[in-house]
């Protein structure tokens, strides 16, 4: 099970050439030497011509290309010529299987990436001004490439489609699409959802969705990975930034705002940093010149979700181990990702009863702000706006699942993507890098590292790690894992495994006490965890549970919708790939490292909480009510 | 000069199936392919791919499993030969499927029948159940131990680019019928992404003729580089339309005087993605290295309208192009808007120049060969008929110099 996904839904015409190893086996590892605009590179058998004109530093446009997408040779913007060949060649769908010479910009070359740039054009809808991606859009850049200055091929005086606006996360302005398929390609093989499909011949070929109803009525799981890999305008995030100002041009009203980890890591991409410089504290100074009255760290709820989470998943285990109840649901499945408890509800309702009831932090902050810290602040629950900025086009739609008004209100108003909160930043002329650094606002301003590395693929289950073992040994974690880092749940592989041995055990704490009498049960017991990131991989981890393979005996998996985790989530900025990710996660575990404290349980917020507010404890009365939800079975066939 | 018509006899009257396949399956594998290629049988389908050349790439991928393909998704406008070898000569076609997969070590073969053709299909299955009691089929064939090889019949829906092969495989594996990045070849990833061989009708039943008559008499028709006879379907404004049979070689001047269309003013070869070549030259020969066709030729004669012709051709191209690759989807649409244009005596000089431009980018850039071959009838016609298809005027108007003054 590896990062690369199972393929096979694709049609082969959507998909590059692999090798049959079984013809190839002799040539596995060979190199070709390729001669490409005179210099010479050898290059392993199978490598693209896009590739090993990069290995050379010859820059060949491309828009159907994708690095986290399987070639598709569709929009032919990458054509080269190859010495022998008739016609030119799609250089990111040619794999080079024997020594070639190419020319990647001759007289006939640039004519025809011209004209295909020109017939693009003319069927792409709207002016660049009035554009959300305008100034990070690929077509827009081709045509600067390209010199092209008229349309000989004519402008569209109107929208061809109307645009699809029903879904709470994702916009489809299908009149600016190129149908280079990459959300298809997406959707279908990154995330294994399929809701996007080409339909139509010819001239008539549109993307849409089954039966092309509204977005919000099929089975989208509002992940947004489609909107990161549109390279126009035609997928964005429905925007609520005008509400947001609205609410902060309101005298009346209280605007709070909760950051989650994943944006910081990210943000500086929309004002030009390199990926992986995280800026926590100058964000929050803008947050404050934008003109929100308090700016909280989502990381808090973070903390307080692991000991809601964990609590529920020690119940679980007792109930399973001790009192024989064979009506438990394990593996327990994380619930912070949205993306992926709507993947749940539709493709696998049957595993409902696997899902965590707690509700994802955001969803958590939310409650709390609306109901504790309204009491604590004095201020009537009505009269605040809590707004939450998040990596994720899904929040979007969790905050507007009609179960999410606990405290009485709509637990969270607006959740804001990355780039949405770089656009207000502009729109006040804050540049964000050069802000002073700033605190996040108390009570909740207090977080620690496992709420940060929440961002990450892996960071949930690494968290909760951090707290279980401490909990129920006793004992510091780096007494296990040296300096709390559990390596073996993180990095980029798609389902990675692990198993903890309980070595000893400790007395129940406090916190727990009236729920389990002692952690006997659990001595020398072997925890068996999972994680996994990508849909599609979801899906695997699924059918090997569905089939009774080895993850049917794990207790506990943490799933992401997005490659990447959150990093990787579709309210980032664009564009994205393995490499931007791979920075976003250094800076994430940089900034764990920097924290003093780095386990959940030992937030004094959360303990603060506890004491005088959800006085039953975790997974007491007043927690089931306020920071636990329900799911919804929703099937693949709604109407 | 002309062998036949289909109202006389093909050769394929006279070629015994049941011959061809037992002499086929006597050879070793190398000697069979070997006189495939020493044949110099071209594919039928138009592209003209050396078939000894295909088998011999089919069987040298190392596999399991290996599939024969039939393409018999005659979908080329004017082209109707294939159903007419299917409906009187369809063991011949079995017979060549089943020296393919002796050949290329395939177990299966598949008739990839044009939906418009489903009406063929009880026959043929009627065929194929006589061919499996006749152990012509099946597990042991003519007694041959170790020799499996049966075939399936699968119905297109009617796409047009489906005849493409790698869309045609595409189908078959139930995706919708787009054509796929080559390389790599069918022949190394095909069906399933086994190695497969995709060959016309006509060509699996050349192949039984070509055993059961012999190598020589197969090379000592044609030219030298388009070897053996080629069935035609002509259609269009003669005298005696139908199928023929004809060696490669053969003039357009003498075919149209076989057929009663002398007096033709052009000639549509190799239909809708062929050219249109005028009176003048109609010396030209149907060859692959001169006028290549996979079976379609459509007389115009002298009252038709080429511009009309050439709407005729875009239009089906903009709603046969799958709509994959951006110089075929938008290029089609384009060509079309400017036959409009050209109609209402509204295109200009530079437009036009702009649209023979566009043209190359399609012949070059396209995915597929449908997209590659989709501006050949609106360029020849340009070429050769530019004069007439300039300044129309919408009718009902007067001509420019009359409005001068007014």
């Amino acid at each position: 099970m590896t990062d690369t996904t199972d393929r096979s839904r694709a049609p082969v015409s959507q998909q590059g050439s692999p090798m049959r190893p079984e013809t190839d086996l002799g040539l596995i590892g060979a190199t070709i030497s390729v001669t490409i605009d005179g210099h010479q590179v050898r290059v392993p058998m199978g490598t693209t011509i896009l590739e090993a004109a990069r290995k050379v530093g010859v820059r060949i446009p491309t828009l159907c290309a994708h690095p986290d997408l399987d070639m598709a040779g569709l929009c032919r913007v990458c054509v080269v010529e190859v010495e022998g060949q008739r016609t030119l060649q799609a250089s990111c769908a040619y794999p080079i299987h024997q020594p070639l010479v190419i020319h990647t910009h001759t007289a006939q070359v640039r004519q025809a990436r011209r004209q295909i740039i020109e017939l693009i054009l003319a069927r792409h809808h709207g002016d660049c001004y009035t554009c959300v991606r305008s100034g990070n859009c690929e077509l827009q850049a081709l045509a600067r490439e390209f010199g092209i200055t008229s349309s000989p091929f004519g402008r569209p005086a109107a929208p061809e489609y109307p645009v699809d606006r029903s879904s709470y996360s994702v916009i489809r302005d299908m009149s600016k699409c190129v149908l280079c398929r990459r959300c298809v390609r997406t959707c279908i093989d990154l995330q294994g959802v399929g809701c996007l499909e080409a339909i139509g011949r010819g001239h008539e070929t549109k993307i849409a969705t089954f039966l092309d109803k509204p977005l919000a009525h099929v089975v989208c799981i509002n992940c947004g990975q489609c909107i990161n890999r549109c390279p126009v305008g035609a997928l964005h995030a429905n925007d609520p930034t005008e509400e947001v100002w609205a609410a902060i041009d309101d005298p009346t009203k209280h605007v709070v705002i909760q950051t989650a980890p994943a944006p910081r890591s990210a943000i500086g991409e929309c004002f030009g940093l390199e990926p992986g410089q995280p800026l926590t504290f100058e964000m929050n100074s803008a947050i404050r010149a934008i003109g929100f009255d308090r700016v909280f760290d989502t990381n808090f709820t973070a903390d307080l979700t692991i000991i809601e989470e964990g609590t529920e998943l020690i119940l679980r285990l007792y109930k399973a181990l001790v009192q024989k109840d064979a009506s438990v649901a394990l593996p327990q499945f994380t619930s912070c990702s949205p993306g992926w408890v709507k993947f749940l509800e539709h493709f696998y309702p049957e595993f409902i009863p696997h899902l965590s009831t707690a509700k994802s932090p955001q969803q958590m902050f939310g409650a709390v702000i609306k109901t504790f810290y309204a009491q604590q602040q004095g201020i009537d629950p009505q009269d605040i706006v809590a707004v939450a900025l998040m990596p994720c086009s899904a929040k979007k739609f969790e905050c507007n699942r009609p179960e999410m008004v606990d405290s009485g209100y709509k637990d969270v108003d607006y959740g804001l993507t990355a780039r949405e909160l770089a656009k207000m930043c502009l729109q006040a002329g804050i540049d964000l890098p050069r802000m002073p650094k700033s605190d996040f606002d108390q009570p909740f301003g207090t977080a620690t590292g496992s709420g940060v590395i929440f961002g990450a693929t892996g960071g949930v289950m690494e968290a909760a790690l951090r707290t279980v073992l401490e909990l129920v040994t006793g004992e510091k974690v780096e007494q296990y894992f040296s300096h709390a880092d559990i390596l073996p749940v993180r990095g980029m592989e798609g389902v990675r495994k692990a198993e903890v041995t309980v070595p000893k055990t400790g007395p129940v704490p406090d916190l727990l006490k009236a729920l389990v009498p002692s952690w006997d049960w659990l001595l020398g017991a072997t925890l068996k965890v999972a994680v996994a990131h990508g849909t599609a991989n979801a899906h695997k981890v699924l059918e090997n549970i569905q089939a009774g393979g080895e993850l049917a005996s794990f207790h506990f998996i943490e799933f992401m919708a997005c490659p990447g985790g959150c990093l990787g989530g579709g309210g980032q900025p664009i564009p994205t790939s393995a490499e931007i990710r791979a920075a976003r996660a250094r800076a994430i575990y940089a900034e764990d490292c920097a924290y003093e404290v780095r386990k959940s349980h030992e937030n004094p917020a959360v303990a603060m909480l506890y004491e005088q507010f959800l006085t039953d404890g975790p997974c007491g009365h007043k927690s089931h009510e306020l920071l636990h939800t329900h799911y919804t079975p929703r099937g693949k066939f709604i109407g | 000069m002309i062998a036949a018509n289909f109202t006389g006899t093909l050769t394929f009257a006279s070629v015994s199936a049941d011959a061809g396949l037992e002499r086929a399956l006597q050879k070793s594998r190398p000697d069979l392919i070997a006189d495939v290629s020493a044949s110099g049988l071209k594919g039928r389908g138009g592209a003209g791919f050396p078939t000894g050349v295909k088998w011999n790439l089919a069987a040298a991928a190392r596999s399991d499993v290996k599939y024969v393909i039939c393409n018999a998704d005659e979908g080329e406008p004017g082209t109707f030969k294939d159903r007419v070898i299917l409906s009187d000569h369809a063991d011949l076609v079995f017979a060549g499927m089943t020296i393919a997969g002796y050949a290329i070590g395939a177990t299966k073969g598949i008739l990839y029948l044009r939906g418009e053709y489903a009406y063929l299909r009880a026959h043929l299955e009627r065929v194929l159940a006589t061919r499996r009691e006749r152990h012509l089929l099946g597990e042991v064939i003519h007694g041959k131990a170790g020799l499996r090889f049966d075939i399936q019949i699968r119905l297109g829906s009617g796409a047009y680019v489906c005849g493409e092969e790698t869309a045609l495989i595409e189908s078959l594996e139930g995706h919708r019928g787009e054509p796929r990045n080559r390389p790599p070849f069918p022949v190394d990833t095909g069906l399933e992404r086994r190695p497969s061989v995709v060959n016309n009708v006509e060509t699996f039943a050349w192949v039984t003729s070509i055993f059961d008559r012999g190598v020589d008499w197969f090379k000592a028709i044609g030219t030298g580089r388009s070897v053996g006879p080629k069935i035609l379907s002509v259609s269009g404004d003669c005298a005696r339309p139908g199928v023929y049979e004809v060696p490669f070689g053969t003039t357009l001047a003498a075919l149209l005087e076989e057929v009663g269309g002398q007096d033709a003013r052009a000639v549509q070869v190799g239909g809708a993605s062929g050219i249109c070549v005028p009176a003048g030259e109609f010396h030209r020969a149907i060859a692959f290295e001169d006028v290549a066709t996979g079976g379609s030729i459509i007389v115009f004669g002298e009252h038709r309208d080429l511009l009309h012709v050439a709407r005729n051709f875009l239009e089906f191209f903009v709603e046969e192009s799958c709509g994959q690759c951006t110089p075929c989807r938008e290029g089609t649409a384009q060509l079309l808007e400017g036959v409009e244009l050209l109609e209402r005596g509204a295109c200009s000089t530079a437009h036009l120049a702009q649209l023979t431009s566009l043209c190359q980018t399609m012949r070059l850039a396209s995915k597929c060969g449908l997209g590659q071959s989709a501006p050949n009838a609106f360029l020849s016609i340009m070429q050769h008929f530019h004069d007439e298809l300039m300044g129309r005027r919408p009718e009902g108007t007067l001509p420019p110099a009359a409005s001068v003054g007014r």
